[in-house]
Order: structure tokens, then C-alpha cells, then sequence
């Protein structure tokens, strides 16, 4: 059988706690956020059988984004444009970054490609995944003997 | 020629950052958009990004000069589920400038499309560099 967790649990749980105190060091307020150290940042929520994942886009279409989803793996690809200036026009300031991008995400667990729904509004991108059937944990029946 | 010059320089603006510790009232966290700010002849123009906020929950003031954007996140927390991996938190954004060229306030847009403020100010009047033609004598 396949295992998704190669750390040992205490690698992971201490990497889970450094995040959590860079989230919170970078975004107190008034403090402006960290970049992510890559880009599009994303967010996965997960419960038994479902899973969601999140990422911020602000200023795509649709069509920029190309997004691929295998049993246990989702590729995030897309550009964005920089803003067209008219002719004469100077920044003051430019803080938003534009490119090209790619992301592939290993997925907490076996999901089913087929049952993938993705829906992107005010600049959010929300992927739904349904856990695999074959990935799902089994309950087995005690029988009194 | 001078004169122009130094008149272009002005044009900056100004972040205003706050230093007071106002307590917010609002449970979510308080995040600083990234912003574009550039200039044409006729007018200046704001790119912010805040992602996750809908067009209805946006408040925009310039009183004096200063330009206040305040974007509230309608985003709802997803019910039934935790999270388990996170790498930004969705937050309300704010933020301030001082503007330093004089704004035709009635003409101002916003547009806000796929998590994109742009905002579009016109320079009033007396504010746009005339070009004076120079005829041959």
C-alpha cells in the first residue's frame, strides 16, 4: 500500500508549527503579509471524504487558468498579464508581481479526477475533490462469535 | 523646463501608515493589498489585489487628499471541514494614501473585477500640465 507520509509524525508536526507562527508573525496587524514563497498561495480544507482547496488569484480569467488533477496530485498552471498602460503613463508604485506560473500539489489523499469541480470567483479559485472510493476507510462489522 | 520638473517630483504619493493600535471590531485579520500606482497625463490610476472580496463590500474615501480603501472578505468559512494546510489566512484589507495632485473627485471609477480594485482618478483641471504650442514668428 502506498503511504503518503514519509516524515515522521514530529517533522511534520514541527513543520506545521513553524508555518503557523510565520502566518502569524507576518499577518498581526498593521504588519503587511509574507509573500508566499510560492505563488499562487493556497489553502486545502479536508474532512472524511471531501476535500477543498483554495487558491488566490486576484486578477485572472478564466481562461488563464490551466488546471490538471490526477488520483493524488493537482497541477495549477496560469499567467497573468501585466496591466496595459497608456502611452506617456509611469508607475509610482508596483508592488503586484505577473508571470507565469506552475504549482503541483501532492493531495492529503486518493481522490476521484472525475467528480472535480472548480469555481473561480472574486479572484478565488475553489477546487472540490471527492475522496476516492477505493481510499476510504473501511469499517469493519465485529461479529459476536 | 525647470519648473516642470520639479512639478513631476510632487507627484508622488504617499503611503500613510498607522501607528496608533486601534483595536478592529471585526473578527477577521486586517491585511495591506499589494498596489499598482501609475500616472498618465490626465489621470492616476490604483491596481490593488483583494482577493476574495465582492463588489458590494468595498468603501472608498478621499477626504483631502487622503485616499482610504477599505475591502471587506465575504468569504465564507468552509462548514464540516478543517483546515490542513495553509499558506494564507483571508482577511479584510486596508489601506491609505496621500494624494499629491489635485483629483476631479466627481469623476472618479472604481471597477472591481476578479479580485481586482482598479481605481481611476481623474486630475482636475488646473491640475493637468498645459502644453503651450510655440508658433514659428
Amino acid at each position: 500500500m502506498y503511504r503518503r507520509y514519509r516524515l515522521p509524525t514530529i517533522w511534520r508536526e514541527m513543520d506545521q508549527l513553524q508555518r503557523e507562527m510565520n502566518r502569524l508573525m507576518g499577518y498581526s496587524s498593521g504588519k503587511r503579509p509574507l509573500s508566499p514563497l510560492s505563488f499562487p498561495a493556497i489553502n486545502i480544507w479536508t474532512n472524511e471524504d471531501e476535500m477543498i482547496l483554495s487558491a488566490e488569484l486576484p486578477g485572472m480569467k478564466v481562461d488563464d487558468i490551466d488546471l490538471n488533477i490526477t488520483a493524488d496530485a493537482l497541477v495549477l498552471i496560469g499567467k497573468r498579464s501585466p496591466q496595459q498602460l497608456e502611452e506617456g503613463a509611469r508607475y509610482h508604485r508596483r508592488e503586484r508581481n505577473h508571470g507565469e506560473f506552475s504549482r503541483s500539489i501532492q493531495l492529503p489523499f486518493m481522490v476521484d479526477p472525475g467528480k472535480a469541480k472548480a469555481v473561480f470567483k472574486n479572484g478565488i479559485l475553489e477546487i472540490s475533490l471527492v475522496r476516492a472510493e477505493a481510499d476510504k476507510p473501511k469499517k469493519i462489522a465485529v461479529k459476536a462469535g | 523646463m525647470m519648473k516642470n520638473k520639479e512639478k513631476a517630483m510632487q507627484v508622488t504619493d504617499q503611503e500613510l501608515v498607522e501607528n496608533e493600535e486601534l483595536e478592529r471590531t471585526r473578527e477577521r485579520q486586517c491585511l495591506v493589498p499589494k498596489t499598482d500606482i501609475y500616472e498618465s497625463d490626465d489621470m492616476i490610476v490604483i491596481l490593488a489585489d483583494i482577493p476574495g472580496v465582492a463588489q458590494d463590500a468595498l468603501d472608498i474615501t478621499l477626504d483631502k487628499h487622503i485616499l482610504a480603501i477599505d475591502a471587506y472578505n465575504t468569504s465564507s468559512e468552509n462548514k464540516d471541514f478543517s483546515i490542513t494546510y495553509s499558506e494564507y489566512v483571508p482577511g479584510d484589507y486596508h489601506r491609505k494614501f496621500r494624494l499629491a495632485e489635485e483629483i476631479d473627485v466627481d469623476k472618479i471609477e472604481a471597477i472591481v473585477a476578479d479580485g481586482v480594485l482598479e481605481l481611476r482618478l481623474p486630475k482636475a483641471e488646473e491640475a493637468k500640465i498645459k502644453k503651450i504650442p510655440i508658433k514659428a514668428g
